[in-house]
């Protein structure tokens, strides 16, 4: 009985620590442009097939993910200068529907590249579960918890502690005010793509090995990303984290006590249900509007 | 005034004269079907064009809506007997309801909160769809019995190109003169500012909701219209790529431009078709020309097109 929730738990936090991972991208974009960057998913895709692909062809592992890691930064980055940041004054809708181009763009170059089958990546430790309290842990979870946990960590340091990260945080809370002080705005974007992408790319390296990679991975990853963004409230990045575990927690539960088939309908209703009663998420600042 | 209504008579009689027209040119089955897809898309997109572009609400969830209409002809009619009118009713019935609850408190949120909200409820209702095989055949998706009413049977792409055709005609008209009302221009305010338009006295949340539940029985009478005709509906038409899809098409062809949502349904249904002689280049080539046309017309294909003509009033 115990055992059972404990192993629901464990599941819940490996996939909620990728979904925190997607999320606090969400956020860091969001906050560097106010774009919601729905191929946040492509990055994870990226990490996730070039790490599996590259291994298989006699590349080491770390070289691997530090290839994938590289690759999708640059992606990132040619996202941000020759889409994003050339439409900077269209509406929000305009926007979305760049990034969404963007998205379906990558899948399709990623298909061209990788092929539509599903790609396997050995578990980085071996696949002996670990026995706890009757749960059974698989050590590629404790890769992926440990792997987002000290993620995580760097980025809170980054943004409190150095210049560059402080520097992205004032753009974030105006952009006018942080380019008088002299701050280069626009590599601040440039560079939040890129840390995003990085951030996902790497969620997908370490959790392919679980879910396999194949080029739809990241929609849906991407998607309860948005999801774990939102109910932390957008641009708040310790929220985004803490959505990202309870959508995942959430998850796991709905699947093993109510339906394994509505598992991917468990963030929405809770994304819903949030949104109806705090509109700005679970941490966001009430929204004042600048008339 | 008179401007205005003869600026929009204008439209309404070229569309009219497009499509009264255009079965001469059509000559196969094919390019009929292609026709037929394009209207339906069409009329989807004009209701949502309201939303997006006169109300400055994003939903990325209307193709649930499509979905729901579709299923809700094809399970009533197919596995209950009603008869297909009482079911596209039903259907519409039914989502005008849920549009109307779920709208109140999601129009309340701005910008990206609603996007978020509008995309949860889509997702929930293609899932649905996918897991109640019972009733919905699961992935698979389902049959569906054609379309008759009062005991004559609707068959063949030339009688539902007229239906279709006569339909996009009848919202687009409808779409038309709404912008033209004092509702229209209280949806323009809204969309101009809120804060503002509230400061003048108008019932901004109750022109919100209005707009939002017309928009989504469109595309519930849609859906179950397009269910018959198809015969064959698979929960793929109510999932999250379709409901982007839509949104596409509008922002495309032109926001806060009716005749631009339907140029957008058009062109966009049969870029794919185009497109195929790409092959395994077919997505990277859509995606390139999405981002492409944002990028370089971030109003969208009918008012940049109708600015380089400076002479011209707006359509």
């Amino acid at each position: 009985m115990l055992a059972e929730l404990l192993q629901y738990l464990l599941s819940g936090l490996t996939i909620g620590a990728i979904y925190a991972l997607a999320g606090l991208g969400f956020s860091i974009i969001y906050n560097a442009s106010h774009v919601i960057n729905f191929a946040q998913g492509e990055f994870i895709m990226i990490g996730g097939m070039a790490s599996a692909t590259l291994t298989a062809s006699g590349v080491p592992l770390p070289l691997a993910i530090l290839i994938g890691c590289g690759g999708a930064m640059l992606v990132g980055v040619a996202v941000a200068k020759f889409a994003v940041e050339r439409a900077r004054k269209a509406s929000t809708v305009t926007l979305i529907i760049i990034t969404i181009g963007a998205s379906i763009f990558l899948r399709g170059v990623a298909e061209l590249v990788w092929g539509k089958d599903f790609k396997r990546l050995d578990a980085f430790s071996g696949e002996t579960p670990i026995q706890l309290f009757g749960a059974s842990l698989q050590p590629q979870s404790l890769w992926v918890m440990g792997c987002a946990g000290v993620l995580i960590v760097a980025i809170g340091l980054f943004f409190n502690k150095t210049l560059t990260g402080k520097a992205m945080l004032a753009t974030s809370h105006n952009r006018l005010a942080a380019q008088l002080v002299g701050i280069d705005v626009k590599r601040v974007v440039l560079a939040s793509f890129a840390l995003s992408a990085a951030l996902g790319a790497v969620g997908g390296a370490v959790v392919a090995p679980i879910t396999f990679s194949y080029t739809e991975m990241g929609i849906m990853l991407g998607l309860k990303g948005f999801t774990a963004a939102v109910l932390g409230g957008l641009g708040h990045g310790p929220g985004a984290v803490a959505g990202g575990l309870i959508v995942g927690v959430a998850e796991a539960l709905g699947a093993g006590y109510l339906s394994s088939a509505y598992k991917d309908a468990v963030a929405f209703v809770i994304i819903l249900a949030v949104l109806l009663f705090m509109p700005n998420g679970l941490f966001g600042k009430r929204g004042t509007e600048r008339v | 005034m008179n401007r205005i209504l003869h600026g929009r008579l204008t439209g309404l009689a070229v569309l009219g004269a497009i499509i009264a027209v255009l079965p001469v040119f059509l000559t196969n089955n094919f390019h009929l079907d292609v026709a037929i897809l394009a209207g339906f898309n069409a009329v989807v997109c004009v209701g949502l064009n309201l939303l997006i572009g006169y109300a400055g609400q994003i939903s990325l969830g209307h193709a649930g809506f499509f979905g729901i209409g579709a299923y809700a002809s094809g399970v009533l009619v197919g596995v209950y007997g009603w008869p297909p009118v009482a079911a596209l009713l039903a259907g519409a019935a039914f989502v005008g309801v849920l549009a109307f609850v779920v709208a109140k408190p999601i129009l309340r949120l701005k910008g990206h909160y609603l996007a978020m909200a509008t995309l949860g409820i889509g997702i929930i209702v293609s899932i649905v769809l996918r897991t109640e095989s019972g009733l919905t055949g699961g992935p698979d998706g389902m049959m569906v019995e054609p379309f008759k009413i009062f005991g004559v049977e609707l068959y063949g792409e030339k009688a539902w190109y007229w239906v279709v055709g006569v339909l996009l005609f009848g919202v687009v008209w409808l779409s038309l003169n709404l912008i033209d009302s004092p509702m229209g221009r209280a949806l323009r305010a809204v969309h101009g500012s809120e804060v503002a338009a509230e400061v003048v006295g108008v019932d901004t949340a109750r022109f919100k909701v209005m707009v939002f539940v017309l928009s989504a029985v469109f595309a519930s009478v849609a859906g179950s219209l397009f269910a018959h005709y198809a015969g064959l509906i698979t929960p793929a038409k109510a999932d999250f790529f379709k409901s982007i899809e839509l949104v596409t098409m509008v922002v495309f062809g032109g926001m806060a431009s009716t005749f631009g949502a339907v140029v957008g349904a058009v062109v966009l249904t049969l870029l794919p078709q185009a497109l195929t002689v790409f092959q395994d280049y077919q997505q990277i080539v859509l995606g390139a020309i999405l981002m492409a046309t944002m990028v370089f017309m971030p109003k969208g294909l009918l008012p940049t097109l109708a600015g380089l003509l400076p002479s011209r009033r707006r359509a």
